[in-house]
């Protein structure tokens, strides 16, 4: 069963821009080229004209052997439907320049950053292009094809045997400092003055107020993070408070960078997808989804059924114990220590065991092959999961809204919070649900179905007021609408073959791109791949949902109370491994 | 640790009191007391925090080993668990909050990823190994180590405390009693300040544009 291509000829950009848009016809591609001095033009059109409101994704990718570099922009109605691929073409000199679009589509400030980051593509008009993974003052831009890592080998995986004499050497021993390290030529580290994050605070400076008196005051600003009990890992912000409230916000990012970019490009496309696993660590099955897709595209090979569905049952119960521990977590925060965390973690622990039972890992399950999946359900263990589905855990979510739902101090301190409404949401291009929280029943397994959803019979879960406690509210519906999933599922689950290919270690990909994209439980995860041919991905890109769901962070905690921040962020339910990658 | 092996076996203790009173050393006292209340920093890296949050929750329950006080501050933690990948930008910080412990302080390096890199020690923000910069105790192998995993690396630490003598420990020997570690500087590169000459000769021996 094939899913929708992420692009559509219907729309005629050609004919409404003739002259500045052209078609991508190189094969395998999709979508529209605009010429540079005619994005802001043609995007806003593409917003207004066309109704795209939804930016996902923009990422770069450097065609060193074309002498250029190439933005790729995926555009999506929140109404549904298919997308609308565009691309910018520079030549790949320095510097590369292509207009920001953050003034129509603000949801792309973060991702312009990271691209400027990672591949030096300068976004002329972004008001704050700093850094965002690596620091300031980082040599070179990594993810350019002529930029080398210290311990690079080869241009791409499998290596040639490292065991050439018999002898075992490591990658340290072919590195002039013996470790992971890199420095321009003649440096000296006794001179180097280190940034300290200056630009930064720099960024912060505009929080600097003047009284009638003409008296300049500087905010006080707070580092929350990267070391803090409730940041959800290694995350920072830099807080500028008046008193209690929050005046300024700048999320600071990058302290779990572990460039699965650049070494998805060296793997083969198999070999990626163990590193998915370590994406969003909580829902490991759900990353190998939404990979397995966009490979599949590319290969345009179909899914077995069977296998299909028990994805569908992966996916879903993966979802149901991320909810959960959600849950768990922002009491966690809220300050109800760890009795409804522990309450999460026993229906976790379960849930676990079934993926330990299918896959042979608790966490990583590295479970989904391109065209199927990686080893049947066995019998006792669809048993497992039918016990769970049909009786235990319909009880637990009970159990769970009966505890909470109704508890005086939860309410009175979430009703009424705003987190966002639905305009400045879909503004920051944020998915999942918190987007659905807010009023917009956006839900990709109905608005673009991808696998087998199309055959289940489910709800989307909407919310109307957009406040902390419809975010709260919300978990709890979609676990109770995955149950009906997993329901239909579990009945309606086929016999047959679980993979529609042979096993291989080496999958041929033709030469083209693909997006594929799921609706993971944080909101939209999309994997953009471009392939030449080549046992390797020449660009490998994650479009995370926790990355760009913290470009609406400031915009949702300014004017509120530095109290309410931590349960801010919980809503949001980032995971570094997802954010930072 | 219950009373019979507090109790050194040389010694005969009436009958009636034996339940009442040991005969120890001060050591095996010392280490006793310290070894069934390691207190860790609250302190998650990666994916293995979330194991580590797995066993400490009850189906796995740490606080069996006197180990379920986490605290966030480094100030009042014995232990540190480095639970995932340590990346460059990350590596200062960590250094700091090991800085901050008081003695006795211990590392556990949780992970693949902590003990040598892992599957991401290629990447160019990553450091292979938290031993690069800070001492590390015990190495718990595994990707990400299960809760079992976890808990077993644990009583290794707790194996060692109770092989130290107080007449031996670092603490409490003349000098500082702490070991400050110099604060690795983002640069073009991490830059560890003790490597300071050797990175200055590489750097003169890099070709242009290499």
């Amino acid at each position: 069963m094939m899913t929708t291509p992420a692009s559509t000829t219907t729309i005629d950009l050609v004919q409404r821009f003739p002259g500045s848009v052209s078609a991508d016809t190189r094969p395998g591609y999709s979508g529209f080229i605009v010429e540079k001095d005619k994005l802001v033009e043609v995007a806003t059109a593409i917003r207004d004209e066309f109704g795209f409101d939804l930016l996902t994704a923009v990422t770069g990718v450097d065609y060193l052997p074309e002498n250029k570099m190439e933005v790729v922009y995926h555009a999506y109605k929140t109404t549904g439907g298919p997308g609308l691929c565009f691309k910018v073409q520079v030549p790949r000199e320095d510097p590369v320049e292509v207009p920001s679009l953050i003034h129509i589509y603000p949801g792309v400030d973060l991702q312009e950053r990271e691209a400027w980051d990672l591949l030096g593509i300068k976004f002329t008009g972004h008001p704050d292009l700093r850094r965002i993974l690596m620091w300031e003052g980082f040599e070179g831009h990594p993810l350019r094809k002529d930029w080398k890592e210290a311990f690079y080998e080869e241009d791409a995986k499998p290596f040639k045997s490292r065991w050439p004499d018999g002898k075992f050497y490591m990658a340290e021993d072919n590195t002039p400092l013996k470790d992971n390290l890199n420095f321009p030529q003649n440096f000296d580290p006794e001179k180097w003055i280190p940034e300290d994050d200056q630009m930064l605070y720099q960024s912060l400076k505009r929080y600097t107020v003047k009284n009638e008196e003409g008296l300049e005051t500087d905010r006080i600003v707070v580092n929350m993070g990267p070391q803090h009990p409730s940041t959800h890992g290694v995350f920072r912000a830099a807080i500028t408070l008046d008193g209690e409230t929050i005046v300024g916000l700048k999320p600071v990012v990058g302290y779990l960078h572990r460039n699965h970019d650049k070494i998805g490009e060296r793997n083969t496309f198999l070999q990626n997808m163990p590193f998915t696993d370590r994406l969003d660590y909580f829902n490991s099955m759900s990353n190998n989804f939404g990979y397995a897709i966009a490979v599949e595209k590319l290969m345009n090979i179909p899914v077995a059924e069977r296998a299909d569905y028990i994805r569908v049952i992966m996916a879903e119960l993966s979802r149901i114990q991320n909810h959960l521990v959600f849950i768990g977590m922002l009491l966690n925060d809220l300050g109800a220590m760890y009795t409804p965390a522990l309450y999460a973690f026993e229906e976790r622990e379960l849930i676990l065991d079934i993926f330990e039972a299918v896959s042979g890992a608790r966490m990583m399950c590295n479970y989904l092959r391109f065209g199927g999946v990686v080893r049947d359900i066995p019998e006792d263990v669809m048993q497992k999961i039918k016990d769970m589905v049909f009786e235990r855990l319909p009880a637990k979510t009970d159990e769970m809204d009966r505890l909470l739902s109704e508890n005086e101090v939860l309410v009175s301190r979430l009703k009424g919070v705003k987190v966002l409404d639905a305009e400045t949401a879909i503004k920051y291009s944020v998915t999942g649900p918190v987007l659905r929280a807010a009023g917009v029943p956006y839900d990709l397994r109905r608005a673009d179905p991808y696998s087998v959803y199309d055959r289940f019979d489910f709800d989307v879960a909407v919310r109307q007021n957009g406040d902390m406690y419809d975010n709260y509210a919300i978990r709890l519906d979609e676990i109770r609408q995955s149950l009906r999933i997993l329901e239909q599922a579990v009945k309606g689950i086929p016999q047959g073959p679980i993979n529609s290919q042979k096993p291989q270690y080496q999958v041929r990909v033709p030469a083209g791109e693909a997006y594929g994209r799921i609706e993971s439980p944080k909101g939209e995860l999309a994997f953009y791949v471009v392939s030449n041919g080549k046992p390797n991905p020449w660009r490998y890109h994650v479009r995370p949902a926790s990355f760009v769901n913290i470009t609406a962070l400031e915009e949702m905690c300014i004017g509120t109370k530095i109290a309410d921040f931590v349960a801010l962020l919980g809503m949001l339910d980032i995971v570094m491994g997802e954010l930072d990658r | 640790m219950d009373n019979e092996k507090l109790s050194l076996p040389q010694y005969d203790i009436p009958e009636d009191i034996q339940n009442a009173v040991a005969i120890t050393t001060l050591d095996r006292l010392y280490n006793w007391g310290r070894r069934s209340s390691v207190w860790p920093l609250m302190f998650g890296l990666a994916c293995c925090a979330i194991e580590m949050i797995a066993a400490q929750a009850s189906r796995y329950d740490m606080a069996r080993f006197g180990m379920e006080v986490m605290r966030p501050t480094p100030r009042q933690a014995d232990m540190m668990l480095v639970s995932g990948t340590v990346t460059k930008k990350m590596a200062p910080a960590i250094v700091r909050l090991y800085n901050q412990m008081p003695e006795p302080k211990y590392v556990v390096a949780m992970g693949a990823c902590a003990s040598g890199g892992g599957p991401f020690k290629e990447g160019y923000n990553v450091v292979a190994g938290i031993d690069k910069f800070i001492p590390v105790d015990v190495y718990i192998p595994g990707c990400p180590p299960t809760p079992q995993a976890l808990i077993a690396g644990l009583i290794k630490l707790q194996e060692k405390i109770d092989k130290e003598s107080i007449r031996k420990v670092r603490w409490y020997r003349k000098g500082p009693d702490t070991m400050e570690i110099p604060l690795p500087i983002l640069g073009p590169d991490l830059i560890d300040p003790r490597r300071n000459a050797e990175i200055k000769m590489a750097a003169a021996e890099t070709k242009e544009g290499a």
